[in-house]
């Protein structure tokens, strides 16, 4: 194609977008704070994919190392990969509670316009940062490049700008939610989640300070991680699964809210003192080893507990909803979150196993069952949700126009990550052995694991089932664009009138 | 909706619950942090003062605690320069900011978190690797300044890239290293036979 061709296309595409960004606004189905989450939701889903795509060139660089070698190393495409998770999953929450604040409130959003402002500003901010790490990458050892470039602490690279810059627009997005419901009524769901976005904002500013002692440094690191992903976020995704389930399903306010304040005591009660499962090894005392041990141990309770939550309120109405590919994904952030949290994070958690595994592929497989299977699915489950609106509260059960799409995209991203985590399962446990228990944890020792044709071969099938993975990601996108349209059957009415009140 | 809800599945009982298992353990954390504190500021037994640069340093297995500890020597200095606790904590702290700007842990772990693309960090002073603690420094140096041309892959063709650092960077990152493998991190990295350490 020549250049020309190229433009006509480019310019054909921004058309294409202008066109849609004019329907979104003038969309008569969103209210205002549907509008928001539905920006939110769009930037997620474009970050979801730039997670991938950087998946893949690492999971490449395992295989080829010397590929892209001094252009985008490895630590750059990590960095882009798991920075482009946490933001995106963060957009996606954000929108989700825009989405039903404004029905649980019974109230328009106050302060709208900041809001979208924040919005904007956000974005922005993740441009810059993300051109950055692409363009400039690191820095030279000082207080500039913490401040402008990078941090350098896993997850949380952010410059420090870019941090103080997130906690302003979090700030805002509190004055949303917390004004909102102020003005309109409370319910128990509007108060745990208040609640919880306090705690969750606030946790990230244990994670915005610079200090010499890397024992230190390791303990607040681990309280953003860990009290995010184990507490704060599993809480937030209660609160979303317990309106989903209220609108999804029609189960009563009730027995979702006592469901809620269940969660969050068994929640809370284990995943707050289980912050010590990452305290065995950093220096810090050895107490922690029974502290972490125990309570840590305890974390899959809760998890057990949402699963049987969701299939009985499912059995219970029979599986009749409103939302095929939604009731699908919320099913499987259950089993998702029970498996790779659950089941995955138990499997390491206690000193005595965690002394082998701990810094070994088995946390890469753990990561990646648990962050998608707990955080990935519910996101898309929304997605579902929020789209089946925008496109006038149409029907989403059986025989939808192109049904194949979201069923092909939800198997190939559930299989797909779950081949990764088996493979990576796998070199976890070849590193466990040979690296750590037989070769003694040397860098020979280190080298030995990787270059042993077991540690291979499951390299070669976390790309191979990575790739299944992306596909599927793909489809997603595509799928969300078009689902619904054409469709004008209205969407089933489900549930007791009870939901509301 | 009037059926007789049982108090245990109430949701005001529930309600309370959670407010004090949560308010609790809460407590019990900032408890225990204030503690742990206490006991990983440098300068204690389980995190050492940055002076420890000045030392030997080793890892051996304590029979009574049937596990592996660092092990503290006589005199020898970094670089043969003897500092004061003031001038360690300077170099130290500019390793690991060195550390944090070169991004090192998207292909390192360091004390076990990071990523795994690359060999753990913890123990790095006290590899094997090197060959003799005679050589250490210098190899140290040369590697960190170019990681491609004095690459030693143990054939798996993964080269560090050259990440531009200069010599005071990389002294400094040697004394980071140098002072993190004093860090009583109970245990962990087990079974490893310390630079020197080898009958
Ligand atoms: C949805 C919830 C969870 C998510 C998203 C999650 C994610 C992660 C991730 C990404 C890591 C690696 C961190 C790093 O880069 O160093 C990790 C580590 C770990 N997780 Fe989880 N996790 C979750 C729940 C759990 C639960 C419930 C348990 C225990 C029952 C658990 C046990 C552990 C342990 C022991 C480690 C340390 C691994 C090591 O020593 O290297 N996780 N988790
Ligand atoms: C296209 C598919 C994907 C590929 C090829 C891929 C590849 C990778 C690679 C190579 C790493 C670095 C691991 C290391 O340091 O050795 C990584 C880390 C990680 N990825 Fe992925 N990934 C993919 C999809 C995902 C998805 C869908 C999620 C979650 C929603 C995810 C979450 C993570 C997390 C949490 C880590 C950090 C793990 C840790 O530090 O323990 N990845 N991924
Ligand atoms: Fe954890």
């Amino acid at each position: 194609m020549t250049l020309q061709a190229y433009q006509e296309k480019a310019a054909v595409c921004v058309a294409g977008c202008k066109q849609r960004y004019a329907a979104l606004q003038a969309n008569p189905y969103l209210s205002g704070g549907q509008k928001l989450a539905v920006h939110y939701f769009t930037v997620a889903m474009v970050l979801f994919m730039a997670q991938l795509l950087f998946g893949l060139l690492a999971g490449l660089q395992f295989i080829f190392p010397s590929f892209l070698y001094e252009i985008l190393d490895f630590n750059v495409n990590r960095m882009v990969h798991i920075n482009a998770m946490v933001v995106w999953m963060l957009y996606g929450f954000i929108g989700s509670v825009y989405w039903f604040l404004e029905e649980e409130s019974g109230v328009p959003i106050v302060g709208l316009k900041w809001g979208q402002l924040a919005f904007w500003v956000l974005t922005g901010a993740v441009s810059i940062v993300v051109l950055v790490y692409l363009l400039i990458q690191i820095g030279s050892g000082d207080d500039t490049s913490l401040w402008l470039i990078n941090e350098g602490r896993e997850y949380i690279e952010a410059p420090r700008w870019a941090d103080i810059g997130i906690v302003v627009v979090i700030l805002i997005f509190f004055y949303n939610v917390a004004a909102t419901f102020s003005a309109g009524k409370w319910s128990g769901i509007a108060g745990v989640l208040t609640l919880d976005l306090v705690a969750l904002a606030g946790l990230y500013t244990a994670g915005m300070f610079y200090v010499t002692n890397i024992s230190i440094d390791q303990y607040w690191w681990w309280w953003v991680i860990h009290l995010w992903v184990e507490a704060t976020w599993e809480v937030l995704v209660g609160c979303i699964m317990a309106w989903s389930l209220m609108k999804l399903l029609g189960v009563r306010r009730q027995v979702v809210q006592t469901w809620l304040y269940i969660e969050v005591a068994l929640m809370f009660g284990s995943g707050i003192l289980g912050l010590g499962h990452h305290y065995f090894w950093i220096g810090t005392p050895e107490y922690w080893f029974t502290i972490g041990g125990f309570f840590s141990a305890l974390e899959p309770i809760p998890l057990v507990a949402m699963v049987v939550h969701s299939i009985y309120d499912s059995g219970v109405h029979r599986f009749k909803n409103s939302n095929h590919p939604a009731l699908a994904w919320v099913i499987a952030h259950a089993f998702g979150n029970f498996l790779g949290a659950g089941v995955w994070g138990f499997m390491h958690t206690l000193p005595q196993i965690n002394l082998y595994t701990h810094g070994t592929q088995w946390s890469a497989s753990h990561g990646h069952l648990a962050f998608f299977g707990a955080y990935a699915t519910i996101n898309i489950a929304f997605f579902y949700l929020a789209v089946q609106q925008a496109r006038g509260n149409v029907w989403m059960g059986s025989e939808l126009i192109n049904g194949w799409r979201w069923k092909t995209a939800a198997i190939l991203l559930n299989l797909g990550v779950l081949g990764m985590t088996v493979a990576l399962l796998i070199a976890g446990y070849e590193q466990s052995f040979i690296e750590r228990a037989v070769e003694g944890s040397t860098w020979a020792g280190y080298f030995a694991a990787q270059n042993h044709p077991w540690f291979m071969q499951a390299m070669i099938w976390r790309m191979v089932f990575g790739l299944m993975t992306a596909v599927g990601g793909g489809l997603l996108f595509w799928d969300l664009l078009e689902i619904g349209k054409g469709e004008d059957r209205p969407a089933a009415v489900i549930g007791d009138a009870a939901t509301a009140e | 909706m009037t059926e007789q809800v049982p108090r245990w599945a109430s949701e005001t009982f529930w309600k309370k619950t959670a407010i004090w298992v949560t308010g609790g353990s809460f407590v019990l954390l900032v408890i225990l942090t204030f503690d742990s504190m206490s006991q990983i500021t440098a300068g204690g037994s389980r995190v050492q003062a940055y002076s420890v640069i000045n030392k030997d340093v080793s890892y051996r297995f304590d029979k009574a605690k049937q596990r592996y500890q660092p092990v503290i020597g006589g005199d020898a200095p970094l670089f043969g320069k003897l500092l004061s606790e003031e001038e360690a904590e300077k170099l130290v702290d500019h390793g690991k900011k060195t550390v944090q700007a070169k991004n090192c842990m998207n292909c390192h772990t360091i004390l076990g978190n990071g990523a795994y693309y690359a060999p753990d960090l913890t123990k790095a002073w006290l590899d094997q690797g090197w060959g003799a603690k005679a050589s250490r420094e210098e190899l140290m140096i040369n590697f960190l300044l170019d990681p491609e041309k004095n690459a030693r892959t143990f054939g798996s063709n993964r080269k560090m890239p050259n990440l531009d650092i200069t010599k005071p960077e990389a002294e400094a990152i040697v004394a980071f290293l140098k002072w993190m493998s004093t860090i009583d991190t109970n245990g962990f990295p087990h079974n490893f036979t310390a630079i020197g350490e080898e009958d």
